[in-house]
């Protein structure tokens, strides 16, 4: 006997006394807790989630689409950024004029060739307020997961309001569970020291989010 | 379990040395109370949180009790998303599998994510005995591997040690590994995060296969998610060409909106974070994206026989946050490593004995490490009502009867060591269905009440050292019943 027939046997026996007509999924489990906590205009959600990035230690801009090519070369600059990582499908006009070198996510780049760039833009696929999460889903404009964690410096690009929600639900409904996803809440950090948070440890150590409306 | 937990003394004798180590005891209550309150705050933020915490009991109540359904649902979305799905049916043919693909995969080493269940079949032993090294990559992990120490706590499992313990354990022991500390390593937490990051980079981005469990598993899409803080997790599930992944068969949901819930429960009652630095989640592989090759190892260990009992198999709910052992009064004196078990604390004290059964002195003994106080069963996140799991664990033990082990079904025989506890049982069973040598008895005991000592003689001066005995009032209650009819008639 394979040991898949060996643990379903042993799991069915376990369950000898569930009666068959047991009620089903939909009726078993509760929703009755709150699809969004509270309730806010969508400019209040914007300010939310600026806010909840902060606690947990991202730097917030906010600029309109003519003010963000300045912006981003002003934050590499500041850095001191001299390579910088771009996904395939990142917008040309985020990183228009003379700056760092852009840097193309290759598959043949190795990991150890990732970790010589120093930032690293991208897009997302959803922010959610109540969390100061950002959500990369792999889009073009967002690249593989590695271009995103191997650099120091992160700078992510959320379209407000149309990619920020409330809630996790909400972030959930609009996620396709099939890609690759990375939630981001804040810089790296550890509470593994005495349970006291620290930032900084193998993620990039700088997340700058930069609201776009 | 791993083989340094095997011969561990009973609880009791492993907590006496722990409670008299004062620098373990200011550790631990340091640590706890900083999370305790943090947890209050985080939990607090959310108005719902009961139909959270209701709506998490019943997805996993529901997933247990149709359990074969779900795990043979879960098989077909892994491997229709390109994953290739093994069962293990205990600690060694889980190790056996994941030695055998990274051989099949020609490395001799592998980086690993924090996981309970890979801590729980001892793998890195086993893959040493392989000629494989396993790297840890989660701080505390690294700290525990480094100081050749045993993990005390499920979510930081250096929690006993100190800012200056970790930096002398980096000082020394970082460059028998790999890339040394750097000179001069003070002990504040951001220069040993940075001291853990520059150790640990060089092996990330050489790493050919890498280890994981999973925080959950979804049915419905075959979709893996592990919650962690770091980027360790997100190096060693994104970096490799090969991902093996041994995960609890516990750990599955039916469908994707399930992770709703726990994704707002599981971080604030773990880190007391509104949400966790990092959560991956990976359906399969993805063309061009991340490993080449994803293989799940599905394990029972003892969770099928858990599953078996009808009060015990709520411990199966358990999502691994950790907050019990912050509350527990009993863990913060005692400390991990007095459970003998990778599962410290409240709930390590009903899963150990369920997983392991009950047969070896520290298991049986485990379901008395506790004073049912009952504050573990108010922080857990799904509910899982530990005092009445323990006082269920306690029966098994003293009175022995059927239980489930590796399938079959067999009997337990009362534990030894209790003899006296029946004793006392019996005689009160005794005396409680002969009325007469009852009352006789208790207007024995009032009329000598003078005479009683304050202290138990022989054995019972242990349990009478640290508390009074109660008084025996001057007349039997049912004497007074008989006289004052409760006292309705004035009489007093």
């Amino acid at each position: 006997m394979s040991s898949r027939e060996r643990i379903l046997g042993r799991v069915r026996r376990a369950l000898a006394d569930v009666p068959a007509d047991e009620v089903p999924y939909e009726e078993a489990v509760s929703r009755d807790y709150l699809r969004e906590h509270g309730r806010r205009t969508t400019g209040e959600t914007v300010e939310l989630l600026a806010e909840n990035l902060v606690d947990y230690r991202a730097v917030v801009h906010r600029c309109d689409a003519e003010e963000l090519p300045l912006l981003v070369l002003r934050l590499l600059a500041e850095r001191g950024s001299q390579e910088v990582l771009v996904p395939p499908g990142l917008p040309p006009e985020w990183l228009a004029g003379a700056g760092p070198v852009r840097v193309h996510d290759r598959a043949a780049d190795t990991a150890g060739r990732l970790d010589r760039v120093d930032s690293v833009v991208t897009g997302c696929a959803v922010a959610i307020a109540e969390t100061g999460t950002i959500v990369l889903d792999g889009s073009p404009d967002q690249g593989r997961r590695r271009i995103s964690l191997v650099p120091d410096h992160h700078i992510c690009v959320v379209r407000v309001p149309d990619q920020v929600v409330s809630s996790v639900p909400q972030a959930l409904e609009r996620l396709d569970p099939t890609r690759p996803l990375t939630w981001i809440s804040g810089p790296s950090a550890t509470s593994d020291i005495e349970l006291d948070r620290v930032e900084g440890v193998h993620g990039p150590r700088t997340l700058e989010v930069i609201l776009l409306g | 379990m791993t083989g340094t937990y095997l011969g561990m003394p009973a609880f009791p004798k492993a907590a006496h040395d722990a409670v008299h180590d004062p620098v373990l005891r200011g550790n631990l209550r340091h640590a706890t109370h900083t999370i305790r309150a943090k947890r209050a705050r985080a939990v607090g933020e959310l108005s719902d949180w009961a139909a959270l915490r209701e709506a998490g009991r019943r997805i996993k109540d529901h997933t247990l009790r149709h359990l074969d359904r779900y795990l043979v649902q879960l098989e077909e979305s892994v491997t229709a998303a390109g994953g290739t799905v093994h069962w293990a049916a205990d600690a060694e043919e889980a190790n056996r599998i994941v030695a055998r693909l990274v051989r099949e995969s020609g490395e001799s080493e592998v980086v690993k994510v924090k996981s309970m269940a890979t801590q729980e079949t001892g793998l890195n032993e086993a893959l040493e005995a392989e000629g494989i090294r396993a790297y840890e990559t989660d701080l505390a992990e690294l700290i525990v591997q480094l100081g050749k120490d045993r993990p005390s706590h499920i979510l930081v499992p250096a929690i006993h040690r100190n800012r200056g313990e970790i930096r002398d354990i980096f000082r020394t022991e970082m460059g028998e590994w790999g890339r040394p500390a750097p000179e001069g390593l003070t002990d504040t937490p951001a220069e040993l995060a940075e001291a853990a990051r520059l150790h640990l980079r060089e092996k990330f981005l050489r790493a050919k296969v890498g280890v994981s469990g999973a925080n959950f598993m979804v049915a419905e899409t075959g979709t893996l998610v592990v919650v962690e803080s770091e980027g360790n997790g997100r190096m060693c599930l994104t970096l490799p060409e090969t991902l093996i992944s041994v995960v609890g068969i516990e750990k599955v949901v039916p469908t994707w909106r399930d992770l709703e819930v726990f994704l707002q429960t599981l971080p604030r009652s773990s880190t007391a974070e509104r949400m966790n630095p990092y959560t991956s989640m990976w359906t399969g592989t993805t063309d061009g994206d991340g490993p080449r090759a994803f293989h799940l190892v599905l394990l029972d260990n003892g969770r099928t026989d858990t599953l078996a009992d009808r009060v015990g198999r709520q411990a199966l709910r358990c999502i691994r946050c950790s907050a019990c052992l912050n509350v527990c009064p009993v863990y913060e004196r005692a400390g991990g490593h007095a459970y003998g078990s990778v599962y410290p604390g409240p709930i390590g004290a009903i899963l150990s004995p369920q997983l392991r059964g009950t047969a070896s002195e520290i298991d049986a003994s485990l379901p008395y490490a506790s004073s049912l106080c009952g504050a573990c069963y108010e922080v857990c996140p799904v509910a899982i009502d530990i005092p009445e799991v323990l006082v269920h664990l306690r029966e098994r033990v003293v009175e022995g009867g059927p239980a489930v082990r590796q399938g079959n079904t067999v009997v337990l025989q009362p534990a030894k060591g209790h003899a006296a506890e029946r004793a006392a049982m019996r005689a009160a069973r005794w005396a409680f269905t002969h009325p007469g040598a009852l009352r006789t008895g208790q207007r024995l005991a009032s009329r000598t009440r003078r005479l009683h000592p304050c202290a138990l003689p022989g054995p019972g001066r242990a349990w009478s050292g640290t508390r009074d005995l109660p008084a025996v009032p001057p007349e039997p209650f049912r004497d007074w019943w008989q006289r004052t009819r409760g006292g309705k008639d004035g009489a007093k």
